[in-house]
């Protein structure tokens, strides 16, 4: 018989949204180094593949004032995940950066540094973004278009590729009897010009144990699974339920072939939030208690009124949704005409779904934002990852819990000896694993050879390098 | 009475000899490898140095150097030194940590919030060292700006380059949006008032809404004010636009006097900028001066070691900074000297490391401490005790904006 498909768990640090309950009286602190230390260590107790972090760049904002309702405050995400390498050994350290407020040479040198001090176990999870108000905080400032999102992304990702193979794997040769530290033409020089980048660099951070970090993908645009199938290694989707995730796994893996990539070499991790009990029923309630601490009263009308865009604090939490138009800015304002069918699309959506289920606005943003994942015994639970993943819904997720920083401990206590007893998780780490190991990934296709010695002009292995 | 000081020590690679790789004590295979660095910084915390500064520049070549047919005879890649120092902190208790960041091209907005998150997984040692501009190497890299400081001017004065003067007010502006970033959230922000369901008090979260002539930067920081509220900022000084610099912005500058009556005329010239350029209430700008160190057991060692390393790199060592190629007690004559003259601390730099920083941890630190030249000595045991600016006697500042609150 062989081994069932083999599960993969991502621990998600809570973020600053209201899946965070800080009213817990047992809530920790968002900020100190202890809480992400507990955090990753559990993970690591956990077995799970790898830690994963948002990244903030600007404060939440609501009404003109940064956002009072949810925990606000968060860590630069490389600082902290190096500061993780320390004191974890076995697990990946997995973080969000942007691509449109980094420039390529930096980060690449930043996530290869990650990459030699935790022994080859870091990750980026490389995301987009290009609105006025977070560039405001950064050099580059403004506002990109969609499709210059992309563009920049896939640039910044080519461009990084070819930073991190530009060392090959035995420099430097340090050899102190002959004196040469560095051979000629290590490393390659590296000449890229794009609509994005123009540089003519040479890299300065020798090859990590991995190579490149893995890269995670969580777009979901057209253009997000474009870039996924094309660089990602990882999928954090937000297709959970169980179809959804089946058509969206199917999807994607779909496009792998065109780009010389099999089943395996991309993994697909949906994020996932749990509540377990000892009985289905018990489970249950604690989900309804653990739902009304996340939308409390204040914060369901907080989301009607960013839907809105206007002030509806007169209006009643457990009442229908309000009767008035939306504000939607200035018409002649940048994208205006887009934004203001997308909200009033998006009202009739809500409007729809609380009459047909006749929810009040709170029960509405529960059944939005606190419907949980997985509600159950751990047995139930534990069936329902395995069946997800052996029926290629998913290769497992990327869960969340709803406490910091002991959210997932009891995942790892009771749910995880589940997994491994039904074969399809593993037992320890591997000594020496790499994150790509870990999640069973192939090793990258490189840009050049890796071996030193003069660069001779290599054939592009695919499709988009061969355009550029 | 001895005048007491502070010893620091200043990281770079295999050390500050060009060719400190060489060495027989040498690790050169090690140089990016977390071992080797967890090794010297735990020499040095356990040795009580109060601060390790750790060099980091964004190219492959030096600062001055031309990339075109670069040295392979010299050390050549490293790593982000605000992500080995935010490595570091966990594996260490008392030292602080202090990472190079250069001006011209990382964003203060994550240099900020790196510096934030290393003071907390530190618990209060952060710091920063501030290098303005950016070389030719370095632009070329990132292929976005055209120009930057490539050579200092004939006259060797920063203001008769406009391109080195600009590079210099664009690092004041860094250091300042440091500062305020660092002051945005309140010491008592996070509320966490089950009642009212509110977890912060926006009113005490401020946008630093900064324009400057470089960059604006609008948000608060996304970190929240952290142990030390203001990391210890730091730069390097040699002439009168960086010391200007210093006495604005920074809480220590590092100097290069090689004699007594140089540190007199730093303290003067330092003295007077900060008399004009220093904001009231801001606290006395601490100086350090450098020393570039080869220690062996008898002098004849040291200078046959050196002379060895100066034949392997084909030139004898120069340094912006004195040199002692000698015995430890050597160099803690020095110190005492330097002392005397009224620095505030001395920064090591050793020019072969493992060995030199062995030599100080293990024979020049117990000598200054014999000596009664070492400030902060003999606290051993009490691990995570104190933060760096308190080790510095500087207190924790309060954020501008509990003043403006006051005010009001």
């Amino acid at each position: 018989m062989s081994l069932p498909r083999q599960i993969h768990l991502a621990a998600h640090f809570p973020g600053v949204n209201s899946t965070t309950v800080w009213t817990d009286p047992s809530a920790g602190s968002q900020i100190e180094f202890d809480s992400f230390a507990h955090f990753a260590r559990n993970a690591e107790r956990g077995l799970f593949d790898y830690v994963f972090l948002a990244e903030g760049l600007r404060l939440r904002e609501h009404k003109g004032r940064v956002h009072e309702l949810d925990v606000l405050g968060r860590p630069n995400t490389l600082s902290i995940l190096a500061a993780l390498a320390a004191i974890t050994e076995h697990v990946g350290l997995v973080g969000t950066l942007n691509t449109t407020f980094n420039e390529p040479y930096e980060l690449a040198r930043q996530l290869s540094t990650l990459d030699l001090l935790s022994g080859g176990r870091a990750g980026w999870n490389a995301v987009t973004s290009s609105d006025a108000f977070h560039g405001a905080n950064f050099r580059r400032g403004g506002y990109l278009d969609h499709a210059d999102r992309y563009e920049r992304a896939r640039e910044f990702a080519d461009l990084a590729k070819k930073l991190w193979d530009s060392w090959p794997e035995d420099a430097p040769r340090a050899d102190a009897g002959s004196g040469v530290f560095l051979d000629e033409d290590v490393p390659t020089r590296v000449r890229h010009r794009g609509s994005q980048f123009d540089v003519d660099a040479l890299f300065d951070v020798p090859r990590s144990p991995q190579g490149r970090p893995v890269i995670v993908q969580a777009g979901d645009s057209a253009d997000g699974r474009g870039f996924g199938a094309e660089h990602a290694e990882v999928i954090f989707s937000l297709h959970t339920e169980f179809e959804a995730a089946r058509a969206f796994y199917d999807d994607v893996k779909g496009k792998l072939p065109a780009w010389g990539r099999d089943e395996e070499s991309l993994k697909i991790l949906p994020a996932a939030t749990f509540v377990l009990g000892d009985t289905e029923q018990e489970a249950q309630e604690r989900s309804r208690e653990i739902a009304l601490a996340q939308v409390r009263p204040e914060v369901a009308l907080t989301y009607v009124e960013q839907v809105w865009g206007r002030d509806l604090s007169g209006y009643d939490p457990d009442g229908p949704l309000p009767d008035v138009d939306p504000d939607t800015g200035s018409e002649t304002a940048r994208g205006w005409a887009n934004r203001h069918a997308a909200v009033r699309a998006r009202i009739a959506k809500l409007r729809e779904l609380s009459d047909a289920e006749g929810l009040s606005i709170r029960d509405l943003v529960i059944r939005l934002t606190a419907t949980h994942t997985f509600v159950g015994t751990p047995q139930r639970i534990a069936a329902e990852i395995d069946r997800y993943v052996q029926e290629r819904a998913t290769d497992g997720f990327t869960v969340v819990g709803h406490l910091t920083p002991h959210g997932l401990d009891e995942f790892t206590e009771r749910v995880v000896p589940l997994l491994q007893e039904r074969g399809s998780y593993r037992q320890s780490y591997e000594e020496g694993a790499t994150l790509r190991d870990l999640l069973g990934l192939p090793a990258p296709r490189a840009t050049r050879p890796l071996t030193t010695g003069p660069l001779t002009t290599v054939p592009f292995t695919t499709p988009s390098l061969a355009t550029r | 009475m001895t005048e007491q000081v502070h010893i620091a020590l200043a990281l770079e690679r295999a050390g500050w000899h060009p060719a400190a790789w060489r060495a027989q004590t040498a690790r050169p295979h090690e140089l990016t490898s977390p071992v080797y660095w967890r090794d010297l910084l735990r020499t040095a915390d356990d040795a009580g140095l109060v601060l390790a500064t750790i060099e980091d520049a964004l190219s492959l070549a030096d600062r001055f150097e031309p990339t075109d047919g670069l040295r392979r005879d010299r050390v050549r890649g490293r790593l982000d030194a605000v992500l080995l120092a935010s490595y570091l902190a966990p594996l260490t208790s008392r030292i602080g940590l202090v990472p190079t960041v250069t001006t011209a091209h990382p964003e203060p907005f994550h240099v900020a919030t790196g510096i934030q998150t290393l003071d907390f997984a530190s618990r209060g040692r952060a710091g920063v060292r501030l290098v303005a501009g950016a070389s030719a190497a370095e632009r070329a890299n990132f292929g976005r700006r055209a120009t930057g400081v490539d050579a200092l001017p004939a006259s060797g004065r920063v203001e008769d380059s406009p391109e080195i003067a600009a590079a210099f007010r664009e690092a004041g502006e860094f250091a300042d949006v440091l500062a305020r970033l660092w002051d945005s959230w309140l010491d008592d922000a996070v509320i966490r008032d089950a009642e009212s369901g509110r977890y912060v008090d926006a009113d005490r979260v401020h946008n630093i809404d900064f324009e400057g002539e470089f960059f604006s930067v609008t948000g608060a920081s996304i970190v929240p004010r952290s142990p030390q509220g203001r990391p210890l900022i730091t730069v390097l000084a040699h002439q009168t636009v960086p010391y200007r610099l210093a006495a604005e912005h920074a809480d220590l500058v590092f100097t290069t006097p090689h004699s007594a009556d140089d540190v007199a005329a730093i303290r003067t010239e330092v003295n007077t900028a900060a008399a004009v350029l220093r904001s009231d209430g801001r606290e006395r700008l601490r100086v350090f001066a450098d020393l570039l160190v080869l220690i062996e057991d008898t002098a004849d060692a040291a200078r046959q070691a050196a002379r060895r390393l100066d034949d392997l790199a084909g030139a004898e060592l120069a340094s912006d900074a004195r040199i002692v190629i000698g015995t430890a007690g050597d160099v803690v004559d020095e110190i005492v000297a330097l002392a005397g003259a009224g620095v505030d601390g001395i920064r090591l730099r050793p020019a072969r490391q493992p060995a030199d920083v062995a030599a100080i941890a293990e024979q020049v630190v117990p000598l200054a401490r014999a000596a009664g030249v070492l400030r902060d000595a003999g606290q051993s045991g009490t691990a995570g005790s104190g933060t760096l600016r308190s080790r510095l006697q500087l207190s924790r500042p309060e954020s501008r904006y509990a003043r403006e609150k006051v005010a009001l």
